[in-house]
């Protein structure tokens, strides 16, 4: 059976969950082999074996870390013309994109990207046109390279002991060129991951300030949910870019969507109406987040949110 | 210092988006507009001229003959010239064949540096500009949310979920800008009349020296099998809080087992 080449999003070894899913839907297609860039595998191969990795792929050189994305694409490029795997699939992150980008140019290979599903035989779903559309392809040229948005399939375990195969790459020139001279690190926040979360409660323009965010985040810890927010608050500067969902920012898929102070503008819907459940809070009932929203309370956030952390935290006793 | 600013003509978000019969976007159903995301890349180009006090840009787009409006857009906000790459072979083209066009009507122009937006608001792919680079051989800086321009240097500020990056490199280059960039400029009555005597050169496929056979839908190294549209939410209950709007959500919560 070909190899499915799946690229492994981790931080310092610690696997996403979004790589156990691309994991899992590789072994639809073939047989899964991880490609993994950095240090850290040691840590990572226990998880890549559980979801059925066969064979890890390992690139660790200097370069990977010096450079913008290019050199990862020498790599893949160098494991994918000596595997000649038949997919290869890469987490739908800003990253993951640029990556298939470059090497289906390379590869002559046509690209699918924010897949939400992919099937055995190929063809990916993909939600377009702000989620008002769902349309399924499939890649007629090369090696399908295909991204993937997170929650697109639950990680099943298929155990299994990988063989770590070290590969050798050489860097072109131009693979060299954009230089990663400093990285400041991220406060974290020790809340879900937002696109990974089963529950967002975000925060929009009604929520007034940044000090106003707090009653967001009381409830959204209540519910072990992350925090996100509209591009309304993000501008204003009320709460970090890197929450924002919408078209500019993140786009999220959870179980359960809560929209507090947000008024559901294309914007916003096309980051949050997949959800399966929305639930929404505003003081005007005209907003059309209402049109979409499976429950919705027309009022004061102020007030109801509160009132709901505080039952949450009852009922949970 | 040459600029190419890459633009692109897309149907309005805020409209009823739809497909045609050969499951490529419907660009008559909903009225075309400059991209908004290609409006952050048009004012950093603008910022970077005003900084280094000289410098010419060049806005570049590929698309059918209604394109031209986003050429205008862009040069109502400054600029100086426009190219608008049209041919009806390019219908359907995929990001792979666009990308190619692209490459080729940017080499032709030899600039310093080209700027993108992030994305288009209608495909959302957000990879023509890291193919671009590719096919180029460019210093490949994307998803800026600052950008400068020092000598022979680019810097960008990359701002992700796990850390915010500082990425250097030498012209010449392409930079792709996020929306983080800073609000464009609305274009003034002068610019707009300006914009009216500002060159546009047409070139078509033959112009760039690229087959017709290399791009449009038949050419397309994916294809589309089904498009559907997504069914309207059921209408959902919407209650209007009378000082128990908290209860009554934890109620619904709780008998979708969310608590």
């Amino acid at each position: 059976m070909a190899e499915v080449l799946v690229i492994v999003d981790h931080v310092d070894g610690a696997v996403r969950k979004t790589t156990t899913e691309l994991l899992t839907i590789a072994r639809r297609l073939g047989e899964p082999a991880a490609v993994f860039f950095g240090a850290g595998v040691d840590a990572a191969t226990e998880t890549l074996g559980n979801y059925g990795a066969t064979k890890i792929y390992v690139v660790d050189d200097a370069e990977i870390g010096q450079y913008l994305v290019a050199p990862k694409v020498d790599a893949l490029v160098t494991i994918a013309q000596q595997a000649s795997p038949a997919a290869i699939l890469v987490t739908s992150t800003s990253e993951g994109k640029e990556i298939a980008a470059r090497a289906a140019v390379r590869l002559d290979s046509g690209l699918i990207t924010d897949a939400v599903d992919v099937d055995a035989s190929g063809v990916a779903t993909q939600s377009v046109f702000a989620a008002s559309y769902v349309i399924s392809s499939k890649v007629t040229h090369g090696t399908p390279i295909i991204t993937v948005k997170p929650n697109a399939a639950a990680p099943e375990a298929a155990p299994t002991t990988p063989a770590v195969e070290k590969v050798a790459v050489s860097y072109g020139a131009t693979s060299t060129t954009a230089q990663i001279v400093e990285v400041a690190p991220r406060a974290k926040s020790g809340r879900p991951e937002l696109t990974e979360a089963a529950i967002v409660v975000s925060g929009g323009r009604g929520v007034g300030g940044p000090e106003g965010f707090s009653v967001v985040e009381a409830l959204a810890d209540s519910l072990n949910a992350a925090v996100g927010a509209s591009r309304a608050a993000t501008d204003a500067g009320w709460y970090p870019h890197a929450f924002q969902v919408g078209q500019t920012g993140k786009t999220v898929s959870p179980q359960l969507y809560m929209a507090n102070g947000i008024s559901g503008a294309i914007q916003h819907r096309a980051g949050m109406q997949t959800s399966k459940t929305i639930v929404a809070v505003n003081k005007d009932a005209e907003a059309p987040i209402f049109e979409l929203a499976d429950f919705g309370v027309v009022g004061d956030l102020f007030q109801i949110v509160p009132q709901l952390t505080e039952e949450v935290g009852k009922r949970k006793g | 210092m040459k600029i190419v600013v890459l633009v692109k003509h897309v149907p309005d978000a805020a409209g009823d988006r739809s497909f045609s019969g050969d499951t490529t976007t419907d660009r008559a159903a909903v009225d075309g507009r400059l991209s908004e995301l290609d409006e952050y890349a048009v004012e950093q180009a603008l910022q970077v001229v005003e900084k280094a006090g000289d410098g010419e840009i060049t806005f570049l787009t590929m698309g059918p003959e209604a394109a031209s409006e986003a050429l205008r857009k862009a040069l109502s906000m400054g600029g100086d010239a426009g190219v608008h790459v049209v041919d009806d072979a390019l219908h359907g083209s995929d990001a792979i064949a666009t990308s190619l066009v692209l490459a080729a009507a940017v080499r032709r122009l030899e600039p310093d540096v080209v700027i993108c937006g992030m994305a288009s608001t209608d495909g959302t792919m957000s990879v023509v500009p890291a193919m671009i680079a590719e096919r180029l051989g460019l210093t490949g800086l994307t998803l800026a949310s600052s950008l400068a321009i020092e000598g022979n240097t680019v810097t960008i500020r990359r701002d992700s979920d796990e850390a915010s990056t500082t990425i250097t490199g030498s012209l010449p280059a392409l930079v792709s800008v996020t929306d983080q960039t800073g609000e464009a400029r609305y274009p003034s009555f002068k610019g707009i009349m300006a914009a009216k005597k500002k060159p546009v050169e047409t070139l078509t496929l033959a112009d760039l020296g690229i087959d017709p056979s290399q791009v449009g839908l038949g050419a397309a190294w994916s294809a589309v099998d089904n498009i559907a549209k997504r069914p309207p939410r059921q209408a959902g209950t919407i209650v209007t809080d009378e000082g128990d709007g908290g209860v009554k959500l934890a109620d619904f919560l709780a008998a979708g087992k969310f608590i």
